[in-house]
């Protein structure tokens, strides 16, 4: 095993992928010669050629169209965009043409397309370099939707994703790219080498699209999350001193609901954490759904910890950031309810 | 048969290797000619693959595109151009200490900004992009206030909300920045179209970088411009990079960006962009023409990106150390200042002088800029601002989320005071 933090591991995934498939093509603005903003496609240029590992236009909408064709034609394209903030111009081939070739043509066609992008705040980007867009498109049938917390299952999710038949949208918390984050941004930072999860096989290994993972087991309690907040929730669990369980997501899209429920059902007790917008966010789907399925074994009312309905915010970046404080309280708010 | 095969597109040299700019043709200053302000965009297609140069290499102003400004009005531009990069220059160094979390130098294509804000009318208005920052200076937006905007400090036009450089300036006609790129250009071509339906004189001009003119809204601007002949200028900042892209990611290899205009019906200019002379009248015909119910004008100003793309960029990774020393339009204020020294209008004495100068003004600038707070020390804006103007009116659930924001705040303060009156 090897220390990888984030941006390796991604680069792993993509080094093992195209290495095993020549059919594996990976592109994006800055992705070629330079290796991406973030440096996620390092080297992959040089070692697979520049007809594999391609720079593009800048042209969001163009990326995806072009994922698409490639992908009818045989290919398995894993496009990057830049950041998630930068998604929208794409939006209409994501969501009028590549989640639903499949459907209309009734599975003639269909584009197993990955696409690739950072997403999440904290790194003082502002309102274009901050958001968590996740939720619009699980709202979208036909995407399967990933966000990996983790080195280790970056590598095996993306991974998956390439290897899936369906359109991904596989989003990287770019906060913790290079060490886990616990919602203190006034501790020093961590790097991955501190981390279980930063020991990452070099070669290929896949984590299963749609399983959720028990991060830390408990029975008072059970928080489900995703992507950074992973780590904010265990350090307001450590605050609260509950017996909490914790559950990283992980897939959004299709929904590991059994290990959810099931946790949930044990606990009694359900606080939803993410860090894009609450209203009509994705923790709405999980308390939707936690609510049909759970709902005589709650205890208390299911509650959620999510970014303001604002746009991320330059300046309070960390007044916006639902941290530790407010995940405590509300982990609180449903262990004293009765 | 033969198979077909990929094209890549590359840049002439990458680091280590030798510039070269040999690509670009630059025909001699005063060649082109300068046509009608009325000639059809067929006519004129000359003008979008040659190059429009006023400034010969001996720093004379020649041929008919010379737009035979006044000393004094240059020796203004002069001004605005160090000044612009001036500010740049500190800005950047405040964001290396850590005094603001990010910036964009305009470095080398100072002269775009500048000599179009100052050929336009102060009624026109601007749709900008990040690397304009000389359209404010022009226009007379204090530097404070632009430092203001990056400190998000209490004086911050954007109350906190966005990242430096992303400024406005709504009673100065310049529209809002957008960190996502090319949205402002088919917006200009809206608010041209306004005009034009209020009867009004006034005109638009927006500016995007040659790389972000791959996006859609790129073609958005010019179909609506041409469908409804806006009275709007396009321009096109061909700096040669986009971040690590050179140029022909954007389809450069091909044809000019100027080009592109007849292929909508629309007249293409190609300018030095390094040459202020040559993009002020420029600017102005196309301004007359626009005001002249011509229609939309597309220019290109080819320029060089001299910094890194951004603070957080390195460009020593894909580009050659020296290509800003090689770059053969050269550096557009010593052009200028050569011109006037030429004229008789300036000396090395005066121009000492004026950085001086512009260089305490900038200090002063500073200084008063961060008694309204940083990042790091106060006086700070209310977090709970960050509730109002996502709507004209707050609705109940962010009513209701900024009063638990309060409890929030309120709670730190009483427990950092705790913590405080113990330790
Ligand atoms: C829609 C969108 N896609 C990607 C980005 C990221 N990005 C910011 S600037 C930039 C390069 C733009 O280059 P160019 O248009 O040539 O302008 P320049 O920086 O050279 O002035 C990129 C890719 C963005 N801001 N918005
Ligand atoms: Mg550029």
């Amino acid at each position: 095993m090897a220390q990888m933090n984030m941006v390796q591991a991604i680069n792993s995934a993509l080094d093992v992928m195209l290495g095993r498939d020549p059919r594996v093509v990976v592109f994006g603005e800055d992705v070629g010669y330079f290796g991406g903003v973030f440096r996620c496609t390092d080297g992959l240029q040089r070692k697979y050629g520049e007809h594999r590992v391609l720079d593009t236009p800048i042209a969001e909408g163009g990326i995806v169209a072009a994922a698409i064709g490639m992908g009818v034609n045989g290919l398995r394209p894993v496009a990057e965009i830049q950041f998630a903030d930068y998604i929208y111009p794409a939006f209409d081939q994501i969501v009028s043409e590549l989640a639903r070739l499949r459907y209309r043509t009734a599975g003639d066609f269909c584009a197993p397309v990955t696409i690739r992008t950072p997403c999440g705040g904290g790194i003082r980007g502002g309102q274009t370099h901050s958001q968590s867009p996740e939720g619009v498109f699980t709202h979208v049938c036909g995407l399967k939707v990933v966000m990996p917390s983790n080195p280790y299952d970056a590598k095996g999710l993306l991974i998956s994703s390439i290897e899936n038949e369906d359109p991904v949208v596989f989003f990287e918390p770019k906060r913790i790219y290079n060490g886990p984050f616990d919602g203190d941004p006034h501790k020093p930072a961590v790097p991955w080498s501190t981390h279980p999860k930063g020991e990452v096989p070099e070669g290929h290994y896949a984590i299963p699209i749609g399983k959720a993972e028990i991060v830390r087991p408990g029975k008072d309690a059970t928080l489900l999350t995703y992507g950074t907040m992973v780590h904010v929730a265990e350090a307001a669990v450590r605050l609260v001193g509950v017996d909490a369980e914790i559950i990283d997501v992980r897939t959004m899209v299709p929904l590991d609901v059994d290990t959810l429920c099931t946790s949930v059902c044990k606990t009694g007790r359900c606080v939803i954490v993410h860090e894009a917008t609450r209203f009509s966010g994705f923790g709405a789907e999980l308390s939707a759904t936690v609510q049909e399925e759970c709902f005589w074994h709650l205890e208390a009312p299911i509650q959620r910890v999510t970014g303001w309905d604002t746009p991320y915010p330059h300046a309070f970046e960390w007044d916006y950031f639902p941290g530790p404080a407010r995940i405590a309280a509300a982990l609180r708010g449903v262990m004293e309810a009765r | 048969m033969t198979q077909s095969r990929l094209h890549v597109p590359h840049p002439p040299a990458r680091p280590g290797e030798k510039p070269d700019f040999s690509y670009l043709e630059i025909p001699p200053a005063g060649r082109a000619a300068r046509p009608d302000t009325l000639a059809s965009a067929l006519e004129i297609e000359q003008l979008g693959t040659g190059m429009v140069r006023v400034l010969d290499e001996h720093g004379q102003a020649v041929g008919p595109w010379n737009p035979h400004l006044e000393p004094e009005e240059l020796q203004v531009a002069l001004r605005h151009m160090l000044l612009t990069r001036r500010f740049d220059e500190r800005m950047q160094r405040m964001q290396r200490q850590g005094r603001i979390s990010f910036y964009m130098k305009s470095t080398g294509e100072e002269a775009v900004a500048v000599a179009q804000a100052m050929a336009l009318q102060p009624g026109d208005m601007l749709f900008p992009s990040y690397r304009t920052q000389g359209l404010f200076i022009v226009r007379g937006k204090s530097l404070v206030d632009l430092m203001c905007q990056c400190l998000s400090n209490t004086r911050d036009m954007c109350r906190g909300r966005q990242m430096p450089i992303m400024y406005h300036w709504a009673e100065g006609n310049i529209f809002s920045i957008s960190g996502n790129l090319a949205t402002q250009f088919p917006q200009a071509v809206g608010w041209a179209m306004a005009a034009a339906i209020k009867g009004e004189d006034r005109i638009a001009s927006s500016w995007i970088g040659e790389g972000a003119s791959a996006e859609a809204d790129f073609h958005h601007a010019l179909t609506f411009a041409a469908v409804y002949q806006a009275p709007v200028i396009l321009n096109v900042v061909n700096n040669q990079w986009a971040i690590s892209s050179f140029q022909g990611f954007a389809g450069g290899e091909r044809r000019t960006f100027a080009q592109r205009g007849p292929g909508y019906g629309i007249p293409g200019v190609r300018v030095d962009g390094n040459d202020f002379l040559a993009v002020h009248a420029v600017t102005r015909w196309a301004a007359e023409r626009a005001r002249a119910r011509g229609g939309p004008t597309l220019i290109e100003h080819v320029t060089y990106r001299a910094a890194a793309h951004s603070t957080s960029d390195d460009p020593s990774r894909y580009r050659p150390k020296e290509e800003w020393q090689a770059w053969p339009l050269g550096d557009p204020i010593t052009r200028l200042k050569e011109h006037l020294i030429g004229l008789g209008e300036w000396s090395e004495e005066r121009h000492a002088a004026l950085e001086k100068e512009l260089e305490a003004h900038v200090t002063a600038c500073w200084k008063e800029a961060i008694t309204y707070g940083t990042l790091s020390e106060g006086p700070t804006l209310d977090p709970v601002s960050m509730f109002e103007d996502v709507f004209h009116e707050m609705p109940q659930h962010l009513k209701r989320q900024r009063e638990e924001l309060r409890r929030l705040l309120a709670e730190q303060h009483a427990a950092a005071q705790a913590a405080a009156a113990e330790g």
